[in-house]
């Protein structure tokens, strides 16, 4: 399947497709011009007149607003044997997704304007549009912000420690303070670190039987808690809880929504997917932090997504090179490959197997992210919008091979699953960037 | 198993049948350490040892010689594991160097799964972090028979850190096989409540006492001090509640027995006059060690017939 910028056309028809474009309340059969990079019309199938420079017929499809992923590790500056951010996006796109944010924790890490400038530079070979978040403290140190206004003039869309927590409780508020005041989502990776010492999965049974040390799910919640409590107190502040796995969190992120706090949060394809039971043989394509939680918080999570607690599907997408991971599973790195799996996962487990509604999945790739970060004109495909457009089969049946991956890594647990949903086209600012 | 291992392997207790660990027993009562048995002439063990030991190193030595095996130690510090090596190029190397059954023991649970995924040649597993020691199960196992003939209705009671304890993960799984009823006893910080869903017939307690009473097999085990991660273990307390003395000792059965896969600290876990007494196997134990791993080794390399 080719990748890269095979198409470009200054408008394009897409015709006969199911569009659902949540933002805008739209769940129905609708052709959609795009021109000049925008959305031009939005019309009832064969209502849009005049010529366009190319035709997409989707019919069967479904076409959505282009995806968002408010989660990404594209290795660069500094790990390109993992990933670049060629290589990652080329994968992006093949997931269906037309934004990424990708996170700070690089060598070194981001946490200047000159860095966030770097990234967004037309050098890296982005296939799709790339917001970058930049570190909250200095080198991700957790004891000095960084400057969150350079970082956010520069074009960060937040901040975030991740991979690490910001857990001084006078440097979390500060952070949540400033945020406030620039209304700039501060993004928290919460693990009580000095409960999580020399741990390599979840705490329960299948650890204690493994012999391997056990993350309680208190370290995380324990964080979310007193981030949601200074996010009530703080005004304006804006936290989102990235990568949320156990249903403990979740009530904290609850207790924020009902006192009407700016929380938002996300959750990962593997935490909706996998438990704790499911590694073997100490294989650590099974090992990511937050690892794989129990049963409970599962459906928790799944409960989560389906009633809206949960904001955004974002896929922690963490590559590494073979030798990272082929080896001792205490020893091995924290991460997991996603963009290709993603949408597959959501439609066969959250679609297919727990009956929520496509239009809902669809929200949770599209508006639901582009409102954490505010990214204005995307994760909608009203007119006027960016022409950022996802189109998929809901239908279809397919193996993810990893081999076949475009990123650069392939530390999966989801190789040679058969999974339900594909995407058909990725468009970027109306260029086809995957068929 | 992993799905790769080599025939031979021995990575754990939990995944080996009833009646391989009783036809491995068997055998093991076949073998003397006094009279070599060349059931391993010319063949190569490599003993990889990447964390200290004294008894299982030198008995599986033992146990591969009398076999009439060479036998290889690698040991981490003085190797290239030190330079940064990793575990499969280290593995690959001793297979290259030729190596017939490698003997691993390391820091980290799964390090010999993850070896034996990758090797073409029996793995055995001398003890990975806090997951399993089955060898130390197996002599165990072959020290009670020894003792108490069958374990039809027996109580087994172990005290101490069973968290960070191979051997209690292993001697559990080996146990719970053949019907034993366990008693897990110690603090909450060391034997959590998840402890008994181990395997079938396991109880939690934090009372000597109730761990003592009616019981055939006292194994005590040490406060892993090198293990303990940060955790904070209050010694006097430890003591005053769980220390095996001739007192507590004899809340169990007269004709108990006391266990421990060492090494022993006196005046910690236990008192001098029990691990001197009467009642004591602690050097039954290591001395029976070396049959069992001769067997071990025999059923590695096809020759437990």
């Amino acid at each position: 399947m080719a990748h890269g910028k095979t198409k470009s056309a200054s408008s394009l028809l897409i015709k006969g497709g199911h569009l659902i474009d949540p933002a805008a309340r739209v769940d129905a059969l609708m052709d959609v011009l795009l021109k000049d990079g925008r959305v031009a019309e939005v019309a009832a199938p064969n209502k849009i007149r005049g010529a366009a420079d190319e035709k997409f017929d989707a019919r069967g499809l479904i076409v959505a607003p282009g995806f968002i992923d408010l989660h990404v590790h594209l290795r660069e500056p500094g790990q390109g044997h993992k990933e670049t951010i060629a290589t990652g996006t080329a994968a992006a796109a093949a997931g269906g997704f037309t934004s990424v944010c990708t996170m700070p924790n690089t060598a070194p890490v981001v946490d200047s304007a000159e860095w966030v400038e770097w990234l967004r530079q037309p050098e890296r070979g982005a296939v799709v549009n790339v917001f970058p978040i930049a570190a909250a403290t200095r080198s991700s140190k957790g004891a000095t912000l960084t400057d969150f206004r350079s970082l956010q003039r520069a074009g960060a869309i937040a901040v975030t420690d991740d991979g690490k927590p910001i857990l001084e409780d006078a440097i979390m508020r500060e952070g949540l303070v400033l945020g406030g005041e620039l209304n700039f989502p501060v993004v928290q990776h919460a693990e009580d670190t000095r409960m999580t010492e020399d741990c390599s999965m979840h705490a329960g049974a299948r650890s204690f039987r493994l012999g391997l040390r056990g993350m309680t799910a208190a370290a995380e919640a324990s964080v979310v808690e007193r981030d949601v409590q200074l996010a009530i107190q703080i005004p304006n502040a804006r936290l989102h809880v990235a990568h949320l796995s156990t249903a403990d969190a979740l009530k904290g992120v609850r207790r924020g929504k009902r006192a009407k706090a700016r929380v938002t949060c996300e959750v990962t394809p593997h935490h909706f997917t996998l438990t704790d039971e499911d590694m073997r043989d100490y294989d650590s394509n099974y090992k990511m932090n937050p690892p794989l939680r129990s049963a409970s918080d599962l459906e928790a999570i799944l409960a989560a997504l389906a009633d809206g607690t949960v904001d955004a599907i974002a896929t922690d997408h963490a590559p590494h090179a073979l030798h990272e991971k082929q080896m001792e599973f205490e020893r091995a790195a924290f991460g997991i490959t996603g963009l290709e799996t993603a949408l597959a996962l959501a439609i066969t487990k959250l679609h297919r197997e727990k009956r929520i509604p496509l239009a809902r999945v669809v929200e949770l790739f599209t508006a639901g992210p582009a409102r954490c970060f505010d990214l204005r004109g995307r994760g909608s495909l009203a007119r006027g919008s960016v022409a950022d457009v996802t189109i998929f089969d809901p239908k279809k049946k397919w193996t993810f091979e990893a081999a076949k991956s475009l990123s650069k890594s392939r530390n999966t647990p989801f190789d040679g699953w058969q999974l339900q949903g594909r995407v058909v086209a990725t468009i970027v600012s109306g260029t086809i960037v995957y068929q | 198993m992993p799905m790769n291992a080599a025939r031979g392997s021995l990575l754990g207790i939990e995944h080996l049948e009833a009646a391989e660990i009783l036809k491995i027993l068997k055998f093991a009562r076949r073998m003397n350490p006094d009279r070599p048995r060349p059931l391993l002439k010319g063949k190569r063990v490599l003993l990889l040892f990447y964390e200290a030991s004294t008894r299982t190193r030198s008995s599986f030595e033992i146990a591969a010689k009398t076999l009439g095996a060479h036998t290889v130690l690698i040991q981490a510090a003085g190797s290239s594991i030190e330079k940064g090596e990793s575990l499969l190029d280290t593995g690959y190397t001793v297979r290259a160097v030729g190596a017939d059954v490698i003997v691993i023991r390391h820091p980290n649970a799964g390090a010999p799964q993850v070896m034996a995924q990758h090797i073409d040649v029996p793995v055995i597993n001398a003890g990975d972090g806090l997951h399993e020691h089955p060898s130390q199960a197996l002599l165990d196992a072959y020290t009670i028979l020894r003792n108490k003939k069958s374990f039809k209705g027996l109580q087994v009671a172990i005290v101490g850190d069973i968290f960070h304890s191979r051997v209690a993960r292993s001697a559990c799984h080996l146990l719970s096989k053949f019907g034993v009823k366990m008693i897990l006893c110690g603090p909450q910080e060391l034997v959590p409540e998840v402890a008994a869903t181990l395997a079938p017939g396991i109880r939690v307690t934090r009372h000597i006492e109730d761990a003592l009473r009616g019981t055939d097999v006292v194994m005590l085990l040490r406060v892993q001090k090198e293990r303990l991660s940060g955790l904070k273990i209050d010694l006097p307390e430890y003591i005053a509640r769980y220390q095996m003395t001739p007192a507590r000792l004899k809340m169990a059965k007269k004709d108990a027995i006391v266990m421990h896969p060492g090494p022993i600290i006196r005046g910690l876990e236990l008192t001098s006059d029990i691990a001197d007494g009467a009642q004591s196997r602690i050097l039954e134990e290591v001395r029976n060690g070396v049959p069992t791993r001769m067997a071990i080794l025999a059923r590695a390399m096809g020759r437990m017939r």
